[in-house]
């Protein structure tokens, strides 16, 4: 009964159960998204996404209209700007995207130190979930559900691109578009996730529950649903830890997600630190090595 | 009326592969210099050539990757965009441009050949489950069906995409250097299979360094140095004088 009462306590609480549906939403898309993004080699675009919405965040709250429609507007704007100087130029992509988010960041700084005080720069930095009203929570929910709708059904043109990107093209799969589309559910990603962990914690959301399921599984479907079941895990047991030890709600989200990942790196057959030990220590090759070790590579 | 659509003169055989004066730069280098070949249906074509030589950018060119500075590609009488819908091209890519540890099985790789059969959301019809599982049997990894596809050894894994072109069922094969890194019983049955896929009317071009083995595969050669050396019957094309121009001094020489 105890056990009950301190679960159900925190949800008498309206901004909480808010609260949380924002934090699961957000934590389920971005890391079904991250699934991708980090067989694509992309986990820095995230970054570089996340931070560049800070002006168009900025420039909503002056403008009044709704703040996910600034954020995606300079989300797509960076991912466009990025690809346009990547390419007529001869820099280096990680290069590009340092140059390009650093300088959208600034400048959403400087538009909110010099507009006047009703932007909280906290709030967006940081997330303000507990704050979360009943008109933003639908449209993280309508967002999310667009967001995860439109992977899942192009899941296997997108596992494609990434695992084989000159197959895609060879079997006359439009891999600009397919790119182009990968890009743009990653900004609407980062605009879900904002509310619930902030500009500056929404890359580890979009990061490491893929990472942490990589290290799990050899199958992407499977992936995905790791992927997923971690990052409820986390986001729940981060909104409790959150209520009772009273911390900052996204950093214990993205805290929880760390945990995970550490747990699995050391510890998670068969790759786990700890196996990898432990195999180096008993190298005697015995029965049923057959299947969980992988093949020495050949070439 | 055998007419094939597409089919650039009446009485012509339709190549498989026609490449008409290519020229492909990149920024001052150019990699392919007015490169004409033809290769018709139902052969295997080795190619040859040091690295840089034009190999991979001929490739490119073959599966629409690259805008030529002029010149065109037709393949089986068809422009590239049209070749690729159609499925008519695929491609054994080299082992280094493949993410090993991606997580994908060795039948969800076969099952990528059919995405050109199945429907927007790539939801696979009995028809294509029965497809991949007749093209890993002919490659002999049905066994290893469920294995990551890093699970396997050099040979096996080449045969996985030898398997993904066979399940696309595309009458041209583009193999890029197929035999690196793999033992001689691979090289072996890989050989053997691409002689049967030629006898069922596939061509087959191979970019490969192993010239002791070209005799024995290919139908024809083709000596590449940013133009063609020189092209035909592999006897004909892999004199010692040949091989000198396109490989500089004899192959022993220690310098750099």
């Amino acid at each position: 009964m105890e056990l009950l009462n301190w679960i159900v306590e925190p949800l008498q609480y309206g901004f909480l159960t808010r609260a949380l549906a924002v934090t699961l939403a957000a934590a389920v898309v971005s890391a079904v998204l991250s699934c991708w993004l980090i067989l694509m080699g992309w986990s820095l675009m995230g970054d570089a996404v996340s931070h560049a919405v800070l002006p168009g965040v900025a420039l909503a709250y002056i403008v009044g209209i709704p703040f996910s429609i600034g954020a995606f507007v300079f989300g797509a704007g960076a991912v466009a700007l990025i690809g346009a100087v990547k390419s007529t130029s001869k820099l280096k992509p990680d290069t590009v995207i340092g140059v390009v988010f650093t300088a959208l960041f600034a400048a959403g700084l400087a538009i909110v130190s010099s507009t006047p005080s009703q932007i909280d720069l906290m709030h967006i930095l940081f997330g303000n979930v507990l704050g979360v009203t009943d008109g933003e929570l639908w449209q993280v929910l309508l967002l999310g559900l667009l967001t995860l709708t439109i992977l899942l059904l192009k899941r296997k043109d997108l596992t494609l691109l990434a695992f084989d990107r000159t197959h895609a093209h060879v079997l006359g799969l439009n891999t600009r578009f397919l790119s182009a589309l990968l890009l743009g559910l990653l900004a609407l990603s980062v605009v879900v996730g904002l509310q619930a962990v902030g500009i500056i914690l929404v890359v580890a959301m979009l990061i490491t529950p893929g990472a942490t399921a990589f290290l799990l599984t050899r199958s992407f479907d499977r992936m995905l649903i790791v992927a997923v079941g971690i990052t409820v895990a986390a986001a729940i047991a981060g909104i409790y830890a959150s209520y009772y030890l009273d911390i900052s709600t996204g950093a214990a989200v993205v805290l929880a997600q760390s945990v995970a990942f550490t747990a699995v790196y050391l510890l998670a057959p068969p790759n786990g630190l700890l196996f990898q030990h432990l195999r180096r220590r008993a190298r005697t090759p015995g029965p049923g090595a057959d299947t969980a070790v992988a093949i020495p590579e050949g070439s | 009326m055998t007419a094939t659509p597409g089919t650039s003169r009446i009485g012509d055989p339709p190549a498989a592969l026609h490449v008409e004066a290519l020229t492909v730069s990149y920024q001052d280098v150019r990699a392919l210099d007015n490169v004409t070949v033809r290769i018709l249906p139902s052969r295997i074509c080795g190619l040859v050539g040091v690295n840089g030589s034009g190999k991979s950018t001929l490739f490119k060119s073959l599966m629409g990757l690259l805008q030529p500075d002029s010149g065109s590609v037709r393949l089986f009488g068809c422009d590239n965009l049209t070749a690729r819908r159609q499925g008519f091209v695929s491609y054994v890519p080299q082992a280094e441009d493949v993410d090993w540890d991606f997580p994908v099985s060795v039948e969800d790789v076969v099952l990528m050949g059919r995405y050109r059969h199945m429907g927007a959301t790539r939801r696979p019809s009995e028809h294509d489950r029965h497809a991949v599982g007749a093209a890993l049997a002919r490659v002999g990894l049905s066994d290893l069906r469920r294995r990551q596809i890093g699970e396997l050894s050099g040979g096996q894994r080449k045969r996985a995409f030898v398997a993904r072109s066979i399940a696309q069922d595309a009458p041209l094969l583009l193999l890029d250097e197929p035999f690196a890194g793999v033992d001689r019983t691979s090289e072996a049955t890989m050989v053997a299979l691409l002689k049967e896929l030629r006898d069922e009317g596939k061509t087959v071009l191979v970019s490969t360094h192993d010239l002791a083995g070209i005799p024995q595969l290919c139908n024809e050669a083709i000596l590449l140095h940013n133009r063609v050396l020189a092209h035909g019957e592999p006897a004909e094309v892999l004199t010692h004088e040949n091989l000198a121009q396109a490989f500089g001094q004899p192959a022993v020489r220690e310098d750099s």
